[in-house]
């Protein structure tokens, strides 16, 4: 997938800067960076069309689940794909992401190659 | 029957005899013909042995291609693992190069803390641990930062003397201490924890990581995980070190500020 917009939703700069450096494998990808929900939002309604977002799920301000939510009720917003990557990693915790509307989850620490293919599969490319 | 009604009949008879064996001979003359005409078709003994000789090389080539796809197939397999090593380096060089980057992009100490648990969390995957920082003057270990008091209580207030039991004989030696839970198993408590990495500056340990569960996913360290200890263990300490020496002299130069602020405002 040539030129893809992915917004990285993340409160840690260290993570922000992992996902983003894994997303730079994708040609002419724009990275978009918010550090909760709220700030996701905004970005949300920005100019940049987002192909698909990625997202931590304990922040502040907004958790992950939230945003999730509201995303997927968002009749704009609601087709673009969500890949949930947390340090939660009981079941129970996937399968309430994967209920509220996210495409693919994924506990860290994350393998790039596996984001990659998550990623990939994704968009289809 | 008069003998002339019998004479006929037998000649009849002996006519249908006649045009049997002739018919018979017909036949005969055929195949023989065929039997010649295939005698003249047959391959030449030479070009048999030079077909031969064909299905031979035929099947000599069938064996060396069926070989080279055997080796060829090896080979990919090889392509494929070697790819997926080189997958794993680039995930753990990543891994390195953003711990790295990001250990050193502050002076504030509270920032890089909050880095290094970053760190801990995110690319090593413990859940709970502490960072230990040494009182140079007390000779004393204390949690300055910790994670997962509710599944390691006491992690929130660890204080051990330099040189007694394993984390201080870890800040002592400048050792790094791991337990290998599949040989070694026995409980994780505070003195003896899954990890204990000392924070280095050359052989000066400024104070130590320590690690005592992982995250539910995750049932060992890996191989990069090694690597990040020995990257935080250097690289922590003078991000660590730096940051402090940064906000003491700060702090100095708000005090001599302030003093001079004092001096010219009284002259």
């Amino acid at each position: 997938m040539e030129n893809a917009n992915f917004l990285v939703v993340e409160d840690s700069p260290t993570m922000r800067q992992l996902i983003s450096f894994s997303l730079k494998r994708f040609k002419n990808a724009k990275i978009i960076e918010a550090v909760d929900g709220v700030d996701a939002l905004k970005k949300l309604s920005g100019p940049d069309k987002i192909d698909l977002i990625l997202t931590d799920i304990n922040m502040p301000v907004m958790d992950g689940l939230k945003l999730v939510s509201l995303v997927r009720q968002n009749s704009q917003l609601r087709n673009i794909p969500i890949i949930i990557i947390t340090t939660e990693g009981a079941e129970e915790d996937r399968e309430r992401g994967l209920a509220l509307g996210a495409n693919a989850y994924i506990s860290k620490p994350i393998q790039s190659s596996h984001l990659i293919k998550t990623i990939s599969e994704l968009l289809s490319v | 029957m008069s003998e002339e009604q019998r004479a006929e009949k037998f000649l009849e008879l002996f006519n249908k005899g006649k045009e049997f064996t002739e018919e018979l001979l017909r036949e005969n003359q055929r195949l023989r013909y065929r039997l010649a005409a295939l005698e003249t078709e047959s391959v030449a003994p030479e070009e048999v042995q030079r077909l031969r000789e064909q299905i031979s090389q035929l099947t000599e080539e069938n064996r060396r291609i069926q070989q080279r796809f055997r080796e060829v197939e090896e080979e990919n397999k090889d392509f494929a693992n070697r790819y997926i090593e080189i997958e794993e380096q680039n995930n753990n060089l990543a891994n390195l190069y953003v711990a790295s980057y990001q250990l050193h992009s502050t002076l504030d100490f509270r920032e890089v803390i909050q880095i290094v648990q970053e760190i801990i969390i995110n690319l090593v995957g413990a859940e709970a641990f502490a960072i230990l920082l040494l009182d140079e003057k007390t000779n004393e270990l204390k949690a300055i930062a910790y994670e997962g008091e509710d599944v390691m209580p006491g992690v929130d207030a660890i204080s051990t003397r330099l040189g007694e039991g394993v984390l201080g004989t870890v800040a002592k030696t400048g050792e790094s201490y791991y337990v290998n839970q599949d040989v070694e198993g026995g409980a994780i408590t505070i003195d003896k924890p899954l990890a204990a990495v000392p924070l280095k500056i050359k052989e000066h340990v400024i104070g130590l990581i320590v690690i005592y569960k992982l995250l539910q996913q995750k049932d060992s360290f890996s191989a990069v995980d090694y690597e990040l200890f020995s990257l935080l263990a250097a690289h922590a300490a003078t991000a660590i070190f730096s940051s402090k020496l940064y906000s003491q002299s700060e702090r100095k130069l708000n005090t001599i500020q302030s003093f001079l602020d004092l001096l010219t405002t009284t002259s």
